[in-house]
């Protein structure tokens, strides 16, 4: 497997130059989430436009992929209604489970699919899970979905 | 180095001709957090269960007989590699469980003694009380002493850590005093590299009367180390990072504190004689071993600590030492890298952790282990240290006997490959 593979352009893109990273001034939800077997971190803040639209704040110290992976994570969900936000969420967390065998769907996913390497390896899946883990967790606590609807799909 | 070769070496230990990664020699440099195995360790073990297999300290047909020698000739075997009488050498599940028996010592003493059993005083914790350890603990030698002060009302205390990766032993006297109950340290840092000048804290610690601890996982697989002379209380460290296999950890403790210490897991094995209103205990070593033991993995260890003894731990040691000059030496050359820890060879073992500018240690790590180099990032169970220090995590290569100086340069090479695949300036 290629390094290229793992770390395609558009995930050290994000790394580098990462979309829509800081904090909301008012928060609805926040969840602080760390990788505890490296140290990832992320902080993820959800909010709601009048419109009904998720507004997304985190900040995050760690690896490439779990910081690109916030940053894409922001770029797909950032103003969409909270249903369409959860589709993607499921999308992504299914890509990850995928050993690196899916297809992924870029109208969906977007920037996302170029995580599908991450998916082969088995160590680095939680590092591109930790942002969307967090963002259910924030969602949550914003009561703006229900606890655990994972397995619903 | 004359009379060291590596390439032999290699050759005892099979795993290391195997390829990774699209078919590349693998290259193995992640001995703290295991050691690989040569085949007298695992010929050993097969060798036991093809013959000798039973049940140690218990039953009396020929094959329990053999087998209780063969779990006390290995106890015999390690304990003469660290300099101490068979008694004084507890068998564990791991080194962690080793600490963790010593830590509940203390909270087990201290709730017997509410309850009217006569405890030595010295294991009797309250609060006023301290335990100090120090901020370059792994986390098996803070979190089961935090826990302790959770349940007794003691406050724990650490020694501070200077800016090279040293202890800050400047206000010694100060924090370890009259309340001091235990003193518990690492010998050598699994994340800095760092060794520590363990018997003066040990003195320190009976000076004032308090029991003395030592985490020796990082050392004892590295150099040649003599419990007695360490001057502790207790001594913890592991058998798979010394070639040996998991499973099985160690604790020496001298005769008076193990006869004076209460049991930690309690059952089978470990008693003298039980009715239904209480039980008494066997003497340590049984004391402390509860249920059926882990023979075969001690008949492991035991060829393992043959077979460090064969090549001599002062020459593996020398050896070690040269690497680790040379990865220095390597590191601190490329720019951006910055060496977590002491950046020279005095008073340092071969855990040497780096960060490099730009780049997150996972990365670091996983260009590496795309050329075959297995490495280990992460906060390395001592997460403290690195926030010391600054940093979310480190990369760490920790070298052993049978790595070469081509090992290192490799993963010198490799940090460079990390530098130019994610376009950083070096």
């Amino acid at each position: 497997m290629s390094l290229e593979s793992l770390y395609q352009e558009i995930i050290l893109d994000h790394y580098k130059n990462p979309r829509g990273r800081g904090l909301l001034e008012a928060p609805l939800g926040t969840a602080f989430h760390v990788n505890p077997t490296c140290g990832d971190e992320i902080n993820m803040q959800v909010s709601a436009d009048a419109d009904g639209g998720l507004l997304i704040g985190y900040e995050g110290t760690g690896c490439s992929i779990s910081q690109a992976s916030a940053s894409v994570l922001y770029e797909l969900v950032q103003g969409l209604p909270v249903a369409e936000a959860e589709k993607i969420r499921l999308a992504f967390v299914e890509l990850m489970h995928s050993q690196g065998n899916a297809e992924p769907d870029e109208e969906v996913l977007g920037d996302g699919v170029a995580f599908v390497g991450v998916a082969k390896y088995p160590a680095r899946i939680k590092c591109a899970l930790l942002a969307w883990m967090a963002l259910q967790d924030a969602e949550i606590k914003a009561d703006l979905v229900m606890a655990a609807p994972l397995d619903e799909e | 180095m004359s009379g060291f070769d590596v390439e032999r070496i290699k050759a005892d230990f099979p795993i290391l001709s195997r390829t990774v990664r699209d078919d590349q020699p693998l290259i193995y440099l992640d001995s703290g957090a295991t050691s690989q195995k040569p085949y007298a360790v695992l010929d050993a073990e097969r060798a036991f269960y093809e013959t000798t297999n039973a049940a140690a300290h218990r039953g009396a047909h020929q094959l329990a007989e053999e087998a209780t020698a063969a779990y006390e000739l290995a106890r015999a075997q390690i304990a003469a590699f660290v300099g101490a009488k068979s008694e004084n050498i507890i068998f564990t599940k791991n080194a962690t469980e080793s600490l963790n028996l010593a830590a509940y010592a203390f909270s087990n003493a201290t709730a017997l003694a509410q309850w009217g059993t006569a405890v030595d005083p010295r294991f009797q914790l309250q609060p006023g009380d301290n335990v100090v350890v120090t901020e370059m603990e792994h986390h098996s030698n803070l979190v089961p002493w935090q826990e302790l002060c959770a349940k007794t009302g003691a406050t724990l205390r650490w020694i501070s850590l200077t800016d090279d990766g040293r202890l800050d032993l400047s206000n010694l006297g100060q924090l370890i005093d009259s309340s001091t109950k235990v003193v518990s340290v690492v010998h050598q840092s699994n994340i800095l590299g760092t060794i520590n000048p363990v018997a003066k804290l040990m003195a320190a610690a009976h000076a004032v009367g308090a029991i003395g601890v030592v985490d020796s996982c990082q050392s004892i697989p590295h150099q040649s180390v003599n419990v007695v002379e360490l001057g502790a209380d207790l001594v913890a460290w592991g058998g798979h990072k010394m070639l040996g296999p998991t499973g099985i950890g160690l604790l020496y403790g001298t005769a008076e504190i193990l006869d004076a210490m209460p049991p930690f897991l309690t059952g089978g094995s470990m008693i003298e004689m039980v009715s239904m209103e209480r039980s008494t205990y066997a003497k340590a070593p049984q004391k402390f071993e509860a249920g059926t033991p882990m023979v075969a993995q001690a008949v492991g260890l035991g060829a393992a600590v043959s077979y460090l003894t064969g090549i001599g731990m002062n020459a593996i040691a020398e050896h070690e030492h040269q690497l680790t000059v040379h990865a220095l030496n390597g590191l601190v050359a490329i720019p951006g890298v910055r060496i977590i820890g002491p950046t020279t060879g005095i008073d340092r073992g071969g855990a040497i952790s780096f960060v490099v500018a730009g780049i997150h240690p996972h990365d670091v790590g996983q260009v590496l282990d795309n050329l075959g180099i297995a490495v280990r990032v992460g906060h390395h169970c001592a997460w403290p240290t690195c926030r010391r220090y600054g940093v979310p995590a480190t990369t760490r290569i920790t070298p052993y006997l049978y790595n070469s100086e081509s090992d290192i340069d490799a993963a010198i090479a490799g940090v460079r490959e990390a530098q130019r695949f994610f376009q950083v300036a070096s």
